[in-house]
């Protein structure tokens, strides 16, 4: 009798004491998962502007300023423009060889 | 000594001593059970509040504002944190070389920091909605009293060239312009709270409920395209400087889907800067300003005329003398041009003939046609101030006034709607509902209007106004065929018509398979000229060229054009 109430005793203690780690490693998980989901914030936010700094040196306005005064590109007049006609045979984009 | 040998133990106590010692220790026992079960049934909720009070945080969890992007995907608007930095006046005692410091890092005047802080309210703003990085050198500086708090500030990348059609947000972030106000319940986010338990170092160890759950906003596409509405921007600009307009309006619609492409409007405004949005500057024009619009107007009285058998694309029309007296008002034309078939009353805008064609038509026939195509109604985009333009009940209609309203005149409409009105053509006679977000199925047909045959016909026609003989020869783009008609209206004053001017051209291309509508209005140019064909169609030119090529449309003429636009003789002056 008095055996069993040790061995019981014992048990209950162990189980105490498991309870009381679980515990302990849950909310360090938890705390894990907190910092975590605090960095995916971050993360967005970041995001949020880089594109922003994207659309802002991508500016259409901005890339038209380049192209025009600091590259001097022009859109090609109408006389510059040759249209190629897709379908005949003599267009010479037609009997390009596949690669 | 033995303590059994002690003579205080044979000593009799009275048995009343033991017994009242007995009495008070069952008493003390009593009262404590009587207060434990008190405490536990009766206060209990009360004290489990107050210990979790101990323990447990009700957080906020904040939730962002959704993004408004093109139909490309490059972002038009976008939230992101910045800090506001205020102060308790009473903590803040800043040195002056501190307070200098802090001036130069917020780029305010030192006399006006030292200002606030010496306020007597408990609470100032210093400077708020500053950039991340400013706040941290301010946080590092380590000032007493000086505080930081996020916030959301709204970003607006395109600047003034999407100004209209995106809006802006106020302080607190709710939507109070344009997308901005009418999406706003897409747009904002729900910020939620949850309750937790926080250790002892501050850090959250548990999650015990969430009280409400925080909702992001929803990121909105548009149906607009960055790179086109740059284009209408830029072109409308050009235009409105280039003939000293005070206003202007563009408008690009594709026509298989009814998305709005491009919607611009001058003057216009910064988003990015709020400090002084207000007054004129804020009006998107395209919606919610009417005009009375002129020629362009024509087109639908020769589609009506066609669609009832009332005339053939090559009924002859006698426009000679050159005017034409209803009841106490006459007609006008600018210039005498004599027999016309319909066509060219269309090609060379002949008052007289629009008149003549209309007052051969049933009232409430072209009343029913106005409104099929939507003029007198709002577009309903939830747009602050739109407005459905003016279409008087047919029953108060007079002869003259069905005759002037042939030519545009009598009626008032927002360049939108004759945007939109001009879809009819483009498309086989149908009208679709408009759109400003992308359409992942755009509708296949819509509300029809004319039989396809028509819509041919008066394409043909307007063709034709583009051509040489026609009054918008500037209108024509290398490479496309070009369809489109000039308006130029007196302006309405007071009552009256003033000798203001509103040039607008309406058009399609490319015209045998029309993929784009684009409207243009230049309000009040007081350069050179003033004719639609010499103000309003070279900026239509520019953008349709462009926004075919951005788009990839296959051209669908020769690419070196019947420009002819410069030989004085060749092209028609339309009538008013």
């Amino acid at each position: 009798m008095a055996r069993l109430t040790f061995v019981l005793a014992i048990a209950t203690l162990v189980c105490a004491i498991g309870t009381v780690a679980a515990n302990h490693h849950a909310r360090k998980l938890f705390t894990e998962l907190e910092r975590e989901q605090g960095r995916m914030r971050d993360l967005e936010v970041e995001w949020g502007q880089l594109q922003l700094e994207q659309s802002t040196w991508a500016g259409h306005a901005r890339i038209e300023k380049i192209a025009r005064e600091r590259l001097h590109l022009q859109a090609p007049k109408s006389s510059q423009i040759i249209a190629l006609d897709a379908l005949a045979p003599s267009n010479p984009a037609n009997t390009v060889a596949p690669r | 000594m033995k303590f059994s040998s002690n003579p205080l133990l044979s000593r009799v106590l009275p048995a009343w001593r033991a017994r009242l010692v007995l009495i008070l220790l069952l008493g003390g026992f009593v009262a404590l059970i009587g207060r434990s079960l008190y405490l536990q049934s009766f206060r209990n909720d009360f004290l489990q509040q107050k210990g979790e009070s101990r323990y447990a945080r009700v957080i906020e969890v904040s939730a962002t504002r959704g993004r408004v992007s093109d139909r490309n995907g490059d972002v038009l608007a976008i939230s992101t944190p910045v800090k506001s930095i205020w102060a308790i006046p009473e903590d803040a005692k800043l040195s002056p070389a501190q307070a200098r410091h802090l001036a130069a890092l917020l780029g305010m005047d030192v006399r006006e920091l030292n200002r606030k802080l010496t306020t007597d309210s408990d609470f100032v703003f210093i400077k708020r909605q500053i950039a991340p990085d400013v706040a941290e050198r301010v946080a590092a500086l380590n000032l007493p009293g000086i505080q930081q708090q996020r916030e959301y500030r709204r970003y607006y990348p395109a600047g003034d060239i999407a100004a209209h059609v995106l809006g802006f947000t106020g302080a607190e972030d709710a939507g109070q312009e344009g997308i901005e106000l009418a999406y706003d319940n897409v747009l904002a986010g729900r910020p939620g709270s949850r309750r937790v338990i926080k250790d002892r170092r501050g850090q959250i160890v548990e999650d015990v409920a969430s009280i409400k759950a925080p909702q992001d906003g929803k990121d909105l596409t548009l149906s607009l395209d960055g790179k086109i509405q740059y284009l209408a921007y830029a072109s409308l600009k050009q235009a409105v400087a280039e003939h000293k307009a005070k206003a202007g309006g563009i408008v690009v619609l594709d026509v298989k889907t009814g998305e709005i492409l491009a919607l611009a409007n001058l003057p216009t405004y910064n988003p990015n800067n709020r400090f002084g949005l207000v007054g004129a500057q804020l009006r998107n024009r395209a919606l919610t300003d009417t005009f009375e619009p002129g020629s362009t107007l024509k087109p639908f009285t020769a589609a009506l005329a066609l669609e009832k058998g009332k005339v053939r694309f090559d009924t002859l029309i006698q426009t000679a003398p050159g005017h034409l007296t209803i009841g106490s008002a006459t007609i006008h034309d600018a210039h005498v041009h004599g027999m016309l078939t319909v066509a060219q009353v269309i090609q060379k805008s002949s008052n007289v003939g629009a008149a003549k064609i209309a007052l051969s038509l049933p009232a409430e026939d072209m009343w029913q046609m106005f409104d099929a195509l939507g003029f007198g109604n709002p577009l309903h985009f939830g747009f602050p101030g739109e407005v459905g333009g003016r279409l008087r009940p047919v029953k108060s209609w007079k002869p003259i006034e069905q005759a002037t309203m042939a030519y545009g005149h009598g009626i008032s409409v927002t360049l939108m709607q004759m945007a939109r009105a001009y879809m009819v053509f483009a498309r086989d006679g149908d009208l679709l509902p408009l759109t400003l977000t992308k359409l992942d199925a755009p509708p296949l047909v819509g509300k029809t209007v004319f039989s396809a045959q028509t819509a041919h016909e008066v394409r043909a026609m307007l063709e034709m106004a583009v051509q040489p003989g026609g009054t918008a020869p500037k209108a024509q783009i290398a490479g496309y065929r070009v369809a489109g008609k000039t308006g130029t209206a007196h302006k309405l004053e007071s009552g009256s018509y003033a000798q203001k001017f509103v040039a607008s051209f309406v058009g399609f291309a490319p015209a045998t398979d029309p993929r784009l509508v684009v409207a243009v209005m230049i309000d009040e140019p007081s350069g050179a000229g003033y004719y639609g064909g010499d103000v309003a169609a070279p900026a239509f030119a520019r953008v349709m060229a462009g926004s075919l090529r951005a788009l990839g449309v296959p051209p669908d003429s020769d690419l070196h054009p019947l420009l002819v636009a410069n030989k004085e003789d060749a092209a028609v002056k339309e009538d008013m």
